[in-house]
């Protein structure tokens, strides 16, 4: 960065959630130094959550040059090295191959793999490219893992994919009823917003239905802490009671609806005792929840994942959304079934058609007329009637050998696709295997045979649309860097030199400027609005011009129109045929698979805090691991204690498809016999293999591909897994801090050294620095491994000298016979002695003290032989070690204890004296929640109590 | 009852160390008769390096003054080389005609210096490193400022080259071995060792053949000549390659000598029970100790026999070095070097010049090799000499003795 370039402030979008929130780019010359939230933006009103605020970190120049894929690279044999070549070589390579697939095994041969966090412009020239050009419909993305459940719910009940509420509905709702949603975690900047809705109005009841006790569940009057996939029962069973005691609208339901009595017939004997009995519910909570569901003058409710992903997921969408046409509970302010988006813009994915079985702008692609349509503005004679292979069909499609080529862009298979046996298979079976990525650390860039840079956030120009139909721009702070491309430009380039095979001698059908981004999206996007016209999500009366001085907005937008609409069905007509909803008659299906003996613990998974997806971004930023620190199994500490372990010892995971190994964490959010792991931990984190030598490939190896027949959705929520100690008796752990340029890159060098162990995990951390200052804030590797026996002394040496850790450069010790190894350097920071990196073998009790010793850079009085003593207990005095709460301004749990313990009052004014006192949860707020929690355990010490008196 | 008559060949601390043992079991049992080659009375002689390096005096390092002899009413016959024995009439004959009869004779004659028999090891200012008379004529020679070759990286030859370089003289070591210490260090110690030896000025030449000394017209020596033809200068050069047991006169009193005069387990000569051998000069199951440890625990049994009481053995000793070079902690004992059978336990402390291998075989401790920290080498002595299994104190071994094992030590 120059300091002489005039900083530059560039208005865009977060590139992580579906809450959409805008952010506000401050760069200089060839660098982004900061972002904050955009005041302006209406989804977040200028808040950003602990990921949003950190942006800027993930796209330093540091970060860039250790894990940007900067240059087209190309794979002469898989598992080689890959070498550079020039971009044109790079198309026409990629232009033949799958030309001469076409033409040998035809389109449907292809796979296209893309992503709900592309741009609604990157989106569209695939879709048209796949089903204009190609004549395919093998084009799916990782919506499917997201969000198609809700599509295929919307659809079956109001007719068209278009969730009908605001977040400003929040503030009109008197009930919010939030189920299979962490909304605290997944969609911090939408939570704000409850948190501020039910400060205002303390009466709004919110009930949260969700198996853990997560940080949501913190705001919530009432939990239904639901046993696994039972939604649709507890629907069903709401709606009995509704029935029961006359809670429902029959008015709305006669003149709005159609099916309802089939539904009546369906829930007749869901009731409230089957239905708690199933769902593992007390009755009364039920009743409460139902009542309060049917009668509050206006239910909002609010759902993701806990629905989405499930063997019925479309099922459970559609069933919540018949609760609120039975009770009326939508069209008016407050009141709707709100899905929430899981990433920042499979919205506008889907309204371009970019799934399998989706067309442009909501068109059906069974119907004539409307692929007519289509064809017609794409200049082609038809588009494919019969949908393509869904995400879970296409690899398995690919393993069969079915599919010959993959095409993969912006998303991560080889770590977010379930059942990863299966999905390595298709990797390695397909003949060629393109990966268009802006990170060159992901699990499937070691599948492909050719690797296309491409621009990340701060590099992009487009437009995404949030979870409220919100369509915001999102511009390019800077050029892009290395030779990356934008998504769609690479999708232009490939679509000529496959016209040049396909349709030669005829006009293009891509006449966008690749040259010049801001004419090409904006190109694209009039296409794209044009296909809009007259379907329920018009946006003819939109521009980017419209868009750059009125800012961010709601679809539909006509022509003509004045405003976007911000709530939709308010006239109680839906986009079917006749215009009235229909209800949605599905029985229970239990989940795909059940617990048994065999298998007797209920694995789920999702999101955690500060962390988004596979990492290739958050996981670049050791302050993000501050909350989170290691790859981690939660289990109920009850079960914890029947199975006889200590915390931190390590379980093996097996269910019906693999297995993982990991260190077990006492999780009292966790109900008994049922566990959690974070959709985060892959092969890229977390490692090792089995004694047969098959390789551990991250917690989505044992997760099952069983999908829902309708959405096509996997059940990322649910597997039966066997929990059993790993039985490895040695093991190991390492920390150090490292230079900031070297982090990455050395992690990058470590996943070598992670495959050759039984267990093995790798992550960055990082010191207490707020965020102001993250500029001088120190990180380090913290790196664990086990094994049956002591590995050979060179690797341990290899993996020292990777850490800094040269045994002749440091404290060591050691005894090879026993498997006992400890390495620790000491260095003079600020006049102090320091331990500023360690490694234990064998026996590793001693990271108790030594793992403090170096993230709080407490000075070390003692002599090294001491240091080296095997043992938990410190040689010298320290001061213990608090987990993080707010990693914005650093602040630990114990520091919140020592100051709760000063305030007195009510909750709302201790949890304020407590943020005036050490700014905790006044940044981005995401840890609020558990401030909360506290808030309630810790009392005031008494003379606090009666100074307030 | 009479008197037996003791006489005693050699004046040194083995020897010594045995009469003053047998004076305490047995004060009235003999006349003795002490016959000393060197014109002092009993002295330390491991304490001669101190003296070169300038930290001592002579006198302080007499361990029996004239007046002790008289006290125990020795005959004392300083100065006097014993030149023959008759076994026959069990009479003793010194250089000068003075004559001794013994009823027992106890033989210390130590030994001397080995020499390289390379050309030019005549000249003048080559000299050996034994005895007093050596360390007066190394002072004197120190005294003007010049270049001094030590030859030998052995324990002697260091305390040499230091006591040399204490006095300003400008010092090179020329060793044969990989290492310095290559008997008493492994490689990693002996590396830190050279290391702290060139801070003070030392200069070293390892696996360094000399081919020959070379001398000035005055035949004063002037270099060193490598097998490789390099040649350094030298205005002293002092030889400290080893020593040899001093066995003449027992092998010209036809007694059995190999590597030393052979005894029993009772230090009596193999040969004849009327005569005893300890010290540098005795073999016993095939060793010659040179250090001083083994040689008074020979002096303790070999007096417990001539005071008739009969009921001692000694069995050999396991060895241990200490370096004295002040301000250089070193300490190895017993199979340091391990290998094929053995397990070693390390460990580094480069902050503090630290290094430290055990060497266990089948759960026992068979050797030591302590660098820059040797506090605890005496306990390492202990386990290594008492053999018991190690069991779960193996991961405790390298930080010293647990806590109990201190108290009871205490």
């Amino acid at each position: 960065m120059n300091l002489n370039d005039a900083p530059r402030e560039t208005r865009s979008t977060c590139p992580y959630c579906g809450v959409g929130c805008g952010v506000i780019i401050e760069s200089r010359g060839d660098a982004i130094t900061g972002v904050r939230g955009d005041p302006a933006h209406p989804a977040n009103l200028g808040r950003l959550c602990t990921k949003g605020s950190t942006l800027h970190l993930t796209a330093s120049p540091q970060v860039n040059q250790q894990t940007r894929l900067l240059q087209p690279l190309r794979r002469l044999q898989r598992g080689g090295p890959a070498q550079a070549l020039a971009w044109d070589q790079a198309l026409d390579l990629a232009g033949q191959k799958l030309a001469d697939t076409v033409q040998q095994h035809g389109p449907n041969a292809l796979g296209f793999y893309l992503s709900g966090q592309l741009l609604t412009e990157d989106y569209y020239v695939f879709n048209k490219l796949v089903k204009g050009l190609l004549g395919s419909n093998n084009l799916d993305t990782n919506s499917r893992l997201c969000m198609s459940s809700a599509v295929a719910g919307y659809k079956a009940t109001l007719g068209a994919d278009a969730p009908p509420a605001s977040y400003t509905d929040v503030d009109h709702a008197h009930c919010l009823f939030i189920t299979g949603s962490n909304t605290a975690w997944a969609h911090p900047i939408l939570f704000r917003r409850i948190e501020d809705a039910k400060r205002a109005r303390p009466e709004m009841k919110i009930v949260v239905v969700d198996p853990r006790r997560t940080d949501t569940v913190e705001l919530a009057d009432l939990h239904l802490a639901l046993q696994p996939g039972t939604d649709v029962m507890l629907y069903h069973g709401m709606l009995h009671l509704m029935l029961r005691e006359g809670w429902t609208q029959p008015a709305y339901i006669a003149a709005h609806t159609t099916g309802f009595e089939a539904l009546v017939e369906l829930v007749r004997d869901c009731t409230p005792e089957r239905t708690a009995e199933v769902c593992g519910l007390r009755v009364e909570d039920l009743c409460e929840a139902t009542r309060l569901f049917a009668t509050s003058p206006a239910t909002l409710s609010l759902y993701c994942q806990g629905l989405n992903q499930s063997s019925s997921g479309t099922s459970k969408n559609a069933a919540l959304i018949n609760l609120h046409l039975a009770t009326g509970q939508i069209g008016r302010p407050g009141a709707a079934p709100f899905s929430l988006t899981g990433q920042p813009n499979a919205m506008g994915g889907r309204e371009v058609g970019g799934l399998s079985n989706l067309l442009s702008a909501h068109r059906d692609m069974g119907n004539p007329a409307h692929r007519a349509e289509v064809a017609a503005l794409w200049g082609v004679a038809d588009v494919p009637a019969v949908p393509g292979k869904s995400a879970i069909e296409m690899f398995q499609a690919a393993a069969d050998g079915e599919i010959k080529a993959l095409w993969i862009a912006c998303t991560n298979p080889a770590q977010s696709l379930p059942d990863q046996a299966t999905v390595r298979r298709a990797l390695e079976r397909a003949e060629f295997v393109v990966v268009q990525e802006a990170f060159a650390t992901t699990a499937t860039t070691a599948y492909a045979d050719l690797l296309l840079p491409a621009t990340p956030w701060g590099e992009k120009t487009g437009t995404v649309t949030n979870s409220e139909r919100r369509i915001s721009r999102v511009r390019a702070a800077l050029p892009p860097r290395g030779e990356a491309r934008h998504d769609w430009a690479i999708g232009v380039a490939l679509a000529q030199r496959l016209e040049a095979r396909l349709r030669p001698g005829q006009p293009t059908l891509f006449p966008y400027d690749t040259q010049d981004a801001l004419l090409g999206t904006e190109a694209i996007w009039l296409e794209h609005r044009e296909s809009t016209r007259g379907r329920d999500l018009d946006i003819t009366g939109l521009s980017y011009a419209l868009l750059d001085t009125l800012g961010p907005q709601q679809w539909p937008w006509p022509e003509g129109a004045r405003a976007g609409r911000v709530r939709l069905y308010e006239d109680g007509v839906f986009p079917t045929p006749d215009g009235r909803a229909r209800f949605h008659s599905a029985a229970f299906r239990p989940v795909a698979e059940a617990t048994d003996r065999e298998h007797p613990y209920a694995l789920n998974t999702g999101r955690l805090r500060d962390q988004w997806h596979g990492m290739s971004r958050t996981g670049t930023l050791g302050r993000l691991f501050g909350h989170a620190a290691e790859p981690a199994l939660q289990m109920n500490p009850q079960d914890l204690a029947r199975e006889g372990w200590a915390e931190g010892s390590l379980v093996r995971v097996q269910s019906r498809r693999g297995s993982v190994v990991l260190p077990v964490q006492a999780c009292a959010e966790q109900a008994p016999q049922q566990v959690f792991i974070p959709m985060h931990w892959g092969q890229e984190f977390v490692s090792g293999r089995d004694a047969d030598g098959q390789p551990h490939l991250g917690v989505n190896a044992l997760m099952p591909s069983t999908f829902c027949p309708q959405s096509k959705q996997p059940e990322l929520k649910h597997a039966a897994v066997r929990l059993s100690a790993a039985k490895l008796p040695w093991t190991l752990v390492a920390m150090a801090w490292l230079p900031a340029g070297q982090v990455l890159s050395t992690r990058e060098a470590l996943k070598a050294l992670m495959g050759e162990f039984a267990f093995s995990s790798c992550v960055p951390f990082s010191d207490r620095t707020p965020l102001e200052q993250a500029d001088q804030q120190a990180t380090g590797l913290l790196f664990r491994a086990a094994a049956h026996q002591a590995p050979p002394a060179a690797q341990l040496l290899a993996l020292e000298q990777a850490l800094g850790l040269d045994p002749q450069q440091c404290l060591h010790y050691a005894d090879p016979q026993r498997g006992q190894r400890r390495t620790i350097r000491v260095q003079t920071l600020g006049g102090a002695r320091c331990v500023t990196g360690w490694l234990l073998a064998g026996d590793t009790r001693a990271q108790a003290w030594l793992r403090p010793l170096l993230q709080d850079a407490q000075p070390v009085s003692v002599d090294g032989q001491r240091l080296l003593s095997p043992g938990a207990e410190p040689p010298l005095a320290q001061a213990p070690r608090s987990p993080l709460v707010c990693s914005c301004f650093g602040v630990t749990e114990q520091a919140i204890r020592g100051q709760l313990a000063q305030c007195a009052g009510t909750e709302d004014e201790r949890l304020k004296q407590l943020q005036g006192a050490l700014k905790c949860g006044t940044n981005c707020g995401s840890c609020v929640p558990e401030l909360k929690r506290l808030v309630r355990w810790v009392r005031p010490s008494t003379e606090a109590a009666e100074l307030a008196l | 009852m009479s008197k037996l008559k003791l006489v005693m060949v050699g004046n040194g601390m083995a020897g010594v160390r045995t009469l003053e043992e047998l004076l305490q079991l047995a004060p009235d049992r003999y006349d003795i008769t002490v016959f000393g080659a060197e014109p002092h009375p009993n002295y330390n002689r491991i304490m001669l390096s101190p003296v070169l390096a300038g930290e001592q005096t002579l006198d302080q390092i007499v361990l029996n003054p004239l007046s002790w002899y008289q006290q125990h009413h020795i005959t004392l016959h300083v100065g006097k080389r014993v030149v023959s024995v008759d076994r026959a009439t069990r009479t003793v004959r010194a250089d000068d005609g003075t004559e001794a009869r013994y009823d027992r004779l106890l033989l210390c004659t130590g030994s001397k210096p080995f020499m390289l028999p390379v050309p030019g090891h005549t000249l003048k200012g080559v000299m050996a490193y034994r005895d007093i008379a050596d360390t007066q004529a190394l002072i004197e020679a120190a005294a003007r400022p010049g270049r001094a070759v030590v030859i030998g990286g052995g324990l002697l030859g260091l305390e040499a080259a230091n006591g040399l370089r204490q006095r300003g003289m400008d010092v090179t070591v020329v060793h044969v071995g990989p290492w310095l210490l290559d008997r008493q260090l492994d490689e990693a110690a002996g590396r830190l060792l050279q290391g702290a030896l060139e801070a003070r000025g030392l200069r070293f030449c390892l696996q360094a053949h000399t081919e020959a000394l070379l001398g000035d017209a005055e035949d004063r020596v002037r270099a060193l000549r490598f097998q490789d033809g390099r040649e350094i200068p030298a205005d002293l050069v002092v030889m400290a390659v080893g020593i040899r047991p001093n066995t003449e006169l027992a092998e010209q009193m036809g007694l059995l000598v190999q590597r030393g005069i052979v005894v029993h387990d009772t230090l009596q000569t193999v040969t004849d029970a009327r005569i005893y051998s300890v010290g540098e000069c005795a073999a016993h199951r095939g060793t010659a100790y040179g250090l001083v440890a083994p040689l008074y625990e020979q002096a303790k049994v070999a007096a417990n026999h001539l005071a008739e009481w009969g009921m001692a053995r000694y069995a050999g000793s396991q060895t241990s070095t200490k370096l004295k070079v002040t301000g250089i902690d070193l300490f190895s004992a017993g199979d340091f070097m391990g290998g094929e059978h053995s397990e070693a336990i390390v460990l580094n402390d480069p902050y503090r010049g630290i290094y430290k291998k055990l060497v266990i075989r089948g759960d026992k401790l068979v050797g030591a090799c302590l660098y820059g920290d040797t506090g605890d080498g005496s306990w390492y002595f202990e386990l290594l000499r008492e053999g018991h299994p190690l069991g779960p104190l193996r991961d405790q071994l390298m930080f010293g003795p647990p806590a109990a094992a201190l108290t009871a030590a205490h």
